[in-house]
């Protein structure tokens, strides 16, 4: 039991209580607030990643009911990777929506943290049920985040969001029902035990909600067939809040990771690597998507949204072919590209602020204040999405090309992946070439200059990817460690036998 | 009582299904609606059906099993509170688009001719 691990959840959750109550306060009162909720957050999940680093699983038993009998939150290194992951992003995601973009909606901090609380369940919690609660929980925020922001423009896309994450909510519950039904158990420690004896008919109804569990999965992270919602919702949200979401797809990614290493893993039995051989086609085909959606991008917000869909596609490619290698270079590249995605955001709304009508339309339009420090930052940003060296998207690729073995495999991915990534580089040189470079004179009306604010938030996050290429050796060195702890499942099973503390204590 | 039960979720899954599918906003709340409830009595059936039982192991023969009754409960009050949140954005939709198609607007036409058709008319 370590109380610790309740942290990421109750800061955000009492932070958001606070600021739903208090939303006629003085706006100056409550961005401070909101913005000391997140940094205390973000200050637990260094704490949870220093105490995960030593390999070991710890748990907290709610109401100090013994697993697999009551909900259990699980610490182990990938959860506080992701944990770090979500508070860094969003702590530059606040410090952005401080700068002007959190007015009109009295309740946009509680709805952030609210999101913030979701996402922290969902990567902490060690039930299958549970993590549907979570999702629930961070759905509905970004339903209200995703409508922030006034006008018309979102109203369409947001009801197509909405209506589809209720369809995978319907099917992500019968899944859960059929493994229920069979195994009689939600923890995922005992799923892992039970799945493997499972044998005859019932094999057949576990195999179905395990294929059913894939799907929903695949549409939080939107991959191919499921992944058509996202351009649209992301490229109209308002920035700070497309820039949180770039890890709402890595939530998916996580849930696939967590399940389909542990419960459907190599020690499952007859049911071992349930999907995987779908998956890794599904991963290339989603990368393609990507790139085509991005060379045909209208604007730069729907470009950085299609890059959210080609980065899913990279990530999954060598999950899907489960080597512990390519699993490190995943984990690798989930850092990069979630920050870089979401620095790219913030990047498209400054320069789009600058832009009159012409907005972040990839059209020729009057010469943008700050044109060097916005292209600048929109060229780190591109050339670590893109992947050229020396930023960290290029070593995550590298890793991954590295991380397949010679073979169908090997050939299908390096091709893929290589092409992909010049394509993306042409999309973005298009892009960057025709905003900031083909401008016609004078002024349609003259700009705001960029406040401090927006534009630390904005270079800070773009920066993270030279701060990741500065400490490769420590991230790399945890991702393996992560990698090697997710495949070895006895260990987690093993937390199953944790005592639980008794009356006298 | 298990075949009834089976087509009544079948039933409920399918006509939700196909409301899902129309093109105006009423239907497809209307078929999230009855998919949670064919989801909900699913959930419902996968402790077993059974009648007269209590929830307690030991002190009957057989047992009903407690567990899906409680993920029941949370799936019905989440279900309830994104449908109450669905029918907002419906009317939200409603009300921006002046028309009640999923798309907002009537089928797409493409802008470019019109623009064309003002330059050289005048």
């Amino acid at each position: 039991m370590n109380h610790w691990l309740t942290a990421p959840i109750l800061i955000p959750l009492l932070g958001g209580i606070l600021q739903a109550l208090m939303g006629y306060a003085p706006i100056s009162l409550r961005r401070t607030l909101a913005l000391a909720t997140t940094v205390l957050m973000l200050v637990s999940t260094i704490v949870l990643l220093i105490l995960a680093d030593d390999g070991s699983y710890r748990i907290y038993a709610f109401g100090n009911w013994q697993p697999p009998f009551g909900i259990v939150l699980v610490l182990d290194r990938l959860a506080a990777l992701m944990l770090i992951l979500t508070a860094v992003l969003a702590l530059f995601c606040h410090l952005f929506a401080i700068g002007g973009a959190d007015e009109g909606n009295r309740q946009f901090h509680a709805l952030f943290l609210f999101q913030l609380m979701g996402l922290n369940i969902a990567f902490l919690t060690g039930d299958l049920f549970n993590l549907f609660v979570a999702f629930e929980v961070l759905l509905i925020a970004s339903y209200g985040l995703l409508m922030h922001g006034g006008g018309t423009v979102r109203t369409v896309p947001g009801l197509h969001y909405v209506v589809l994450n209720l369809i995978g909510s319907a099917v992500f519950l019968i899944s859960v029902g059929m493994i229920y039904s069979v195994t009689g158990t939600l923890n995922m420690a005992d799923l892992a035990v039970k799945v493997a004896q499972v044998s005859g008919d019932n094999l057949n109804i576990v195999k179905a909600g395990g294929m059913m569990l894939l799907v929903v999965f695949g549409l939080k992270a939107a991959i191919l067939p499921l992944c058509f919602w996202l351009p649209r919702a992301y490229a109209k949200a308002t920035a700070p809040v497309a820039a949180l979401f770039a890890v709402m797809t890595k939530v998916g990614i996580y849930a696939i990771l967590r399940v389909y290493l542990l419960v459907f893993g190599e020690s499952a039995g007859a049911l071992a690597f349930l999907g995987m051989d779908w998956l890794f086609p599904i991963a290339l085909a989603t990368l393609s998507m990507g790139v085509i959606g991005a060379l045909g991008a209208g604007s730069l917000k729907t470009l950085v949204a299609w890059q959210v869909i080609i980065s899913v596609g990279t990530l999954l490619a060598p999950i899907a072919l489960g080597s512990e290698a390519g699993l490190s270079a995943a984990l690798f590249y989930l850092l990069s590209t979630t920050w870089t995605v979401g620095g790219l955001f913030l990047a498209s709304e400054l320069v789009a602020h600058q832009r009159g009508t012409a907005d972040d339309r990839i059209i020729t339009a009057p010469k943008m204040r700050n044109r060097t420090f916005l292209s600048v930052l929109f060229m780190v940003g591109a050339v670590a999405a893109a992947g050229l060296p020396p930023l960290s998207g290029f070593f995550g690729k590298v890793l991954i090309l590295k991380s397949v073995e010679s073979g169908a495999d090997m050939a299908w991915l390096w091709s893929v992946l290589l092409t992909g990534s010049f394509l993306t580089l042409v999309a973005y040189s298009r892009a960057g070439s025709i905003v900031f470079w083909r401008t016609v004179d004078g002024h349609l009306q003259t700009p705001e200059p960029l406040t401090g604010r927006i534009s630390v938030a904005a270079g800070g996050l773009t920066a993270m990817t030279v701060l990741i290429v500065a400490f490769a050796g420590p991230i790399t060195r945890y991702t393996d460690a992560t990698a090697a702890q997710l495949h070895n499942t006895n260990a987690y099973i093993e937390i199953l036998q944790t005592p639980m503390i008794g009356e006298d204590n | 009582m298990e075949l009834v039960f089976a087509l009544i979720i079948g039933s409920l899954t399918a006509s939700g299904v196909y409301l899902l599918l129309r093109a105006r906003t009423f239907p497809v709340v209307v078929g999230l609606t009855l998919l949670s409830y064919g989801v909900n009595l699913f959930l419902f059936a996968t402790g077993r059906l059974s009648t007269g039982q209590q929830p307690i192991i030991g002190s009957s023969a057989g047992y009903a099993d407690p567990l899906p009754q409680a993920l029941v409960l949370t799936a019905i009050v989440i279900g309830f509170a994104m449908t109450a949140f669905l029918v907002v954005m419906s009317l939200r939709n409603l009300a921006d688009n002046e028309d009640d198609h999923v798309d907002g607007k009537k089928p797409y036409k493409s802008p470019a001719p019109e623009h064309e058709e003002e330059v050289t008319g005048k």
